[in-house]
Order: C-alpha cells, then sequence, then structure tokens
C-alpha cells in the first residue's frame, strides 16, 4: 500500500514506515514561535533546564501580533523575546518584517519539511508541500530544546479539485465552500491533501491561502504536492535549491475524498460566529457593514491586494465604512508599492497598516464597537475574535471585502464594476 | 497497585465549539505574562460570572469541538488555574487537546449531553469511568493515547521532559 504526502513526510523525518494512526517522533525543520504565545515558551523552554536550541538556526520569533506594541506589558514581552533571541542565537524578525506564516513561506518552508510553530495557523506552509502544524507553548518549547516532536500520523482526507472558476470567484471562495461542508471539527486530528487540475493551476499564494484555513475544519495539516510552480516560487525566494518533487503515491489510502467543481462556486461567506457557518454572498448581500478588514496569514499577500485594488481603482470607499490594509509582510507591501496597489487603496480612503497580524485578533488596530460588522477577509469569526464579544464578524474573499468597501454593505463582487 | 484516582466536583456546562476566544480571548494578550490577572479572564465570554462560581475539583462539560482555534496554551492554562479537575467533551480540537494534557489537565471524551449543569460528577482517571451522581448516569470515555496518559502521568510536559530528558515512546 502507498502513502499518502503526510505518510511520506513523517516516514521520512521520523526514519519509520508511519501509517495513519502510528505515534511517531519526527525531526522538526523549523520550530517557532510569535509575540504573544512567545514569552510562555520560552518560560518552558528555561523551566526544562536543557540549556542550548537543538538548532538556533531553525528556531525563530517572530512579532507580528501586537506591533507596534499598542501597550507597555506587550513591550515588555517583546523585550524579553529580543533578549531571549541574543542570548541563544535564534532568529528574531523584528515587527513590520509581517506574519509569521508569510515569512515562513518567503524563506523557509520547503516540501518534505516538518515545521511545528506556537500558532495555528502554522499550517500556512502546507501550500509549498511542507507538514506545517501549530502546536502549544509546551510543545514548541520542547522542539526548541530537542529538535524533534512526537505526531500521531493523520488520517487524510483527498480533496480534489478541477474547474475554472468564474470571473470574482477564487480559492478563498473554494475553502470556504470546503470548511462548510465539512464543518468546524470535520476534519479534526487529519490531513486535508489538496490535488486536481486547478490545484496544479493554483499559485504559491493561493495555495497558501487554502491551507491557511485547513485548521478551520479541525485538520493537522493542509497539505499541497509540489510542482513546478511550487520550484518557480522556491527559486524566485532565492532558494531554487531547495526544490523537490513530493507527491502522493497512487495506491496511497485515504480515509474519504470530496470532488469539488470550481466552476460551479459563487463568492462564499462564513456568517458569526463560526468559520463553518457559510452561505453564498447573494443571500447577504445587503447586510450594513462598519468596517473592512484586507489582509491576514489568508488574504494579506500581493495578489489579494491586486484584487483589491483592482475593484477600488479610482473609486472611493463608502463614506461610512472604515477600510483597513495589513500586507502580510514587507516584501508583499514593497512589491505593492512598487506596482502601485497601495496608492489606489490609499487613494480609495483606506488606512494603511504595518505588514503584521493587524485587526485579526482583537488586540488593536481596528477593534469593533458594540453591535458592529466588520467584514474581513481572515479565516476566524468566533465571538469576541476582534476584541468585542457584541460585535459580528463575516469572513470573505479580498474581491468580496473590496466590492462590499465601495457599497457599505455585503456586495457579491460579479455586481461592481 | 496504584489506588485509582479519583475526582469528584460540580458540573459547569458549555454548548458546542467553545472557541479559545471564549476561554481567554486575545485581547487579553497583554496579560499573558501576569496569569494571575488573565486568568480572573477565563471563560469570560462564554459566561462572564464562571471565574466567581468555579470552585476547586469541578468540570468544564462541554459539547463538540471544545477548544478550537489559536494555539494559545494560555486556554488550556487559565482553566487549570481556576481549579478545573478535567474537561469532559463530545470531542475536543486537535491543538487544545495537547495543550490539555500538556498542561497536566486531563480531558475526557464522553457523551455528555447525559449530564446537566450543576450535577455532581465522579471520575475515575484511572479507567476513564464517569458517574453522574445526581442522576445516576454511567459514561465511559474514549481512549487516550498512551503517550498522552505517560505525559499526564507527570502532570504535564515540561515536568515529563525534565523527569526524562526525552520522549520514551
Amino acid at each position: 500500500m502507498g502513502k499518502t504526502l503526510s505518510e511520506k513526510v513523517l516516514s521520512e523525518k521520523s526514519g519509520t514506515d508511519a501509517r495513519a494512526g502510528d505515534i511517531v517522533i519526527a525531526r522538526v525543520d523549523l520550530a517557532f514561535v510569535q509575540d504573544t504565545t512567545g514569552p510562555l515558551t520560552i518560560r518552558q523552554f528555561k523551566e526544562i533546564k536543557h540549556g542550548s536550541l537543538a538548532n538556533p538556526k531553525r528556531t525563530a520569533i517572530f512579532l507580528d501580533h501586537a506591533i507596534p506594541s499598542p501597550n507597555r506589558e506587550l513591550s515588555n514581552d517583546h523585550k524579553f523575546l529580543r533578549r531571549f533571541a541574543d542570548d541563544t542565537g535564534c532568529l528574531i524578525f523584528e515587527g513590520g518584517s509581517g506574519i509569521c506564516h508569510q515569512l515562513v513561506a518567503e524563506m523557509f518552508a520547503n516540501p518534505g519539511d516538518i515545521i511545528v510553530g506556537a500558532d495555528s495557523h502554522t499550517v500556512t506552509a502546507g501550500g509549498l508541500g511542507a507538514f506545517a502544524t501549530g502546536m502549544g507553548s509546551s510543545d514548541i518549547a520542547i522542539a526548541f530544546a530537542l529538535g524533534k516532536t512526537w505526531f500521531r500520523v493523520p488520517e487524510t482526507i483527498k480533496i480534489s479539485v478541477s474547474g475554472r472558476f468564474q470571473k470574482r470567484v477564487g480559492v478563498k471562495d473554494l475553502v470556504l465552500h470546503l470548511i462548510g461542508a465539512l464543518g468546524a471539527d470535520g476534519a479534526t486530528y487529519k490531513a486535508l491533501e489538496f490535488n486536481g487540475y486547478t490545484v496544479a493551476n493554483m499559485t504559491v499564494s493561493q495555495r497558501l491561502t487554502i491551507a491557511n484555513m485547513a485548521v478551520e475544519a479541525g485538520a493537522k495539516v493542509g497539505i499541497f504536492p509540489s510542482d513546478n510552480v511550487t520550484r518557480r516560487y522556491l527559486a524566485a525566494q532565492g532558494r531554487g535549491s531547495k526544490y523537490r518533487a513530493l507527491r502522493p503515491d497512487a495506491d496511497a489510502d485515504y480515509e474519504r475524498s470530496i470532488i469539488i467543481n470550481a466552476s460551479e462556486l459563487e463568492p462564499m461567506i462564513a456568517t458569526p460566529h463560526t468559520v463553518d457557518n457559510v452561505a453564498p454572498v447573494n443571500m447577504l448581500a445587503g447586510t450594513k457593514i462598519d468596517q473592512v478588514f484586507i489582509g491576514t496569514c489568508t488574504n494579506g499577500r500581493l495578489e489579494d491586494l491586486a484584487i483589491a485594488a483592482a475593484i477600488l481603482k479610482k473609486k472611493k470607499r463608502h463614506p461610512k465604512v472604515r477600510l483597513i490594509i495589513a500586507p502580510a509582510s514587507q516584501q508583499v507591501l514593497t512589491k505593492a508599492m512598487r506596482i502601485g496597489y497601495i496608492q489606489v487603496l490609499a487613494a480609495a480612503g483606506a488606512m494603511i497598516l504595518p505588514p503584521g497580524c493587524a485587526a485579526c485578533l482583537g488586540l488593536h488596530q481596528g477593534v469593533l464597537g458594540d453591535n458592529e460588522v466588520c467584514l474581513s477577509t481572515a479565516n476566524r469569526n468566533f465571538k469576541g475574535r476582534m476584541g468585542n464579544p457584541e460585535a459580528s464578524i463575516y469572513l470573505a474573499s479580498p474581491a468580496t471585502a473590496a466590492a462590499s468597501a465601495l457599497t457599505g454593505e455585503i456586495t457579491d463582487p460579479r455586481k461592481v464594476s | 497497585m496504584m489506588p485509582d484516582k479519583i475526582l469528584k466536583g460540580k458540573a459547569f456546562k458549555f454548548g458546542d465549539n467553545i472557541s479559545t476566544d471564549h476561554i481567554i480571548p486575545g485581547k487579553y494578550a497583554h496579560l499573558r505574562s501576569n496569569l494571575p490577572e488573565l486568568a480572573k479572564h477565563v471563560m469570560e465570554d462564554a459566561d462572564a460570572t464562571f471565574a466567581e462560581k468555579v470552585k476547586k475539583g469541578d468540570f468544564i462539560i462541554a459539547g463538540k469541538n471544545f477548544g478550537l482555534g489559536s494555539s494559545r496554551e494560555h486556554a488550556a492554562l487559565v482553566i487549570k488555574m481556576a481549579g478545573v479537575s478535567a474537561i469532559l467533551a463530545k470531542s475536543v480540537a486537535r491543538i487544545f487537546f495537547r495543550n490539555a494534557i500538556n498542561q497536566g489537565l486531563p480531558v475526557l471524551i464522553c457523551d455528555t449531553g447525559k449530564i446537566d449543569a450543576g450535577d455532581k460528577i465522579e471520575v475515575n482517571l484511572t479507567t476513564g469511568a464517569v458517574t453522574d451522581i445526581t442522576n445516576g448516569s454511567k459514561l465511559t470515555s474514549g481512549k487516550i493515547p498512551k503517550v498522552m496518559l505517560d505525559i499526564l502521568g507527570e502532570g504535564g510536559l515540561v515536568p515529563y521532559i525534565t523527569k526524562h530528558r526525552d520522549f520514551e515512546l
């Protein structure tokens, strides 16, 4: 019997014949924290008195959730993290560099790698063929110390996508549709593995968007085969030599298969307060909104800003809507400025925030008021997520977000020019 | 033979899909290096009075997919700090499950629909047997992988590694 992508990676990194259901200990290629999970991780690392990091150059700290720091407590957490980096020689990425998952894609993730991070959206790197998964602080502290961790080898659900997207329908709509079909716990403890004609034709940016949201169905990983698209991306990021072809075996054992025809999809939206509460945008059309947020590890990449800029070009946001844009990384911001997307968005009345997580998790930079409604391109709409349990969050694509910013209400992007 | 480990306490009942934002929202990230202050907000967005009412030894009784969302281990940590002796749920999200065990907080998967808020509950951690003393129903809980039982047995992952210095499968 052949192997799924997850079984292949875990077999190689554990030196065993890893099969779904097995418990293995595997080496990790990168272990990381961000600024809100890092301090606890480091205190736990110190508590075990292991001494040095297993691999300082494969240990990373990203300052992205609370940048620039909104208060003294978080500023002191940042100081604590910088001090640890100075003491141990691990990598640290200062505020403004970008969101951890985007930087992991730009600088670290390769096909066949194992990546663990103290952030649930670590799954994003699955778009490049890495077995990447989020864990808590204790697990990452031990991965820092030992350079390995334990995994239960997941069963795999195969997602096959065919067909061409309609105009202004895209991968965000696809992944929202998928989460709606699976349910918020439909893939708990399992791997989602993507393939098919449409997947082969997706850009890395699009694959990262889909992989990013695998965890919203409970999945441990959302993993893509590697191909020429992956190879070209790695080469463009200066690590073409890290490319390797990684495909599942033809006779791999899948728990089940889901087939999606992209041409039948329409713009989708997740309604409050769970991500699997999905409906076609048309059904919610006309719902008044107070804030639009375009950014995050889900949809803060160059292609996302391009979609928003195309819709907002030479137009103005609705006067009663705040429009917040946060590029996912410095690289994204710089390219978007060079091409002119940032100028278009600023001229449309957007607030442009520094590369980082921004308003996504309710810390700062866009906390909602009571009974306010936000349309966001992020990955979570839980009650209280954006800092206020009395507010409502809808999740949709950059196209739907941009179209809705123009009209002041939830709007099907196919209906604006 | 070791005596069975018995937990007793009152049931605090919650529904399906209680996320880490219900348990400890991101807006309190500035308190994560001040755990006693952070712990005052435990379960705040699901039950604003939980922190005052919960007593040492009590149980969180949840529906499906408890703890979905963020990897913040603070979610499991503040529940443990509140004195909760175990979480009983129909199902638990993956990262939260690891985090709870790593904090030495037992999680039992069972049909919690038969338990009402306020019921007196007894859990035998050794056998996994759950008894609702108030209504007399007896439940069995699902198996936890051995590696997790070993970590739980040492009181969490940090004490486990401090003692064993490595994983022992």
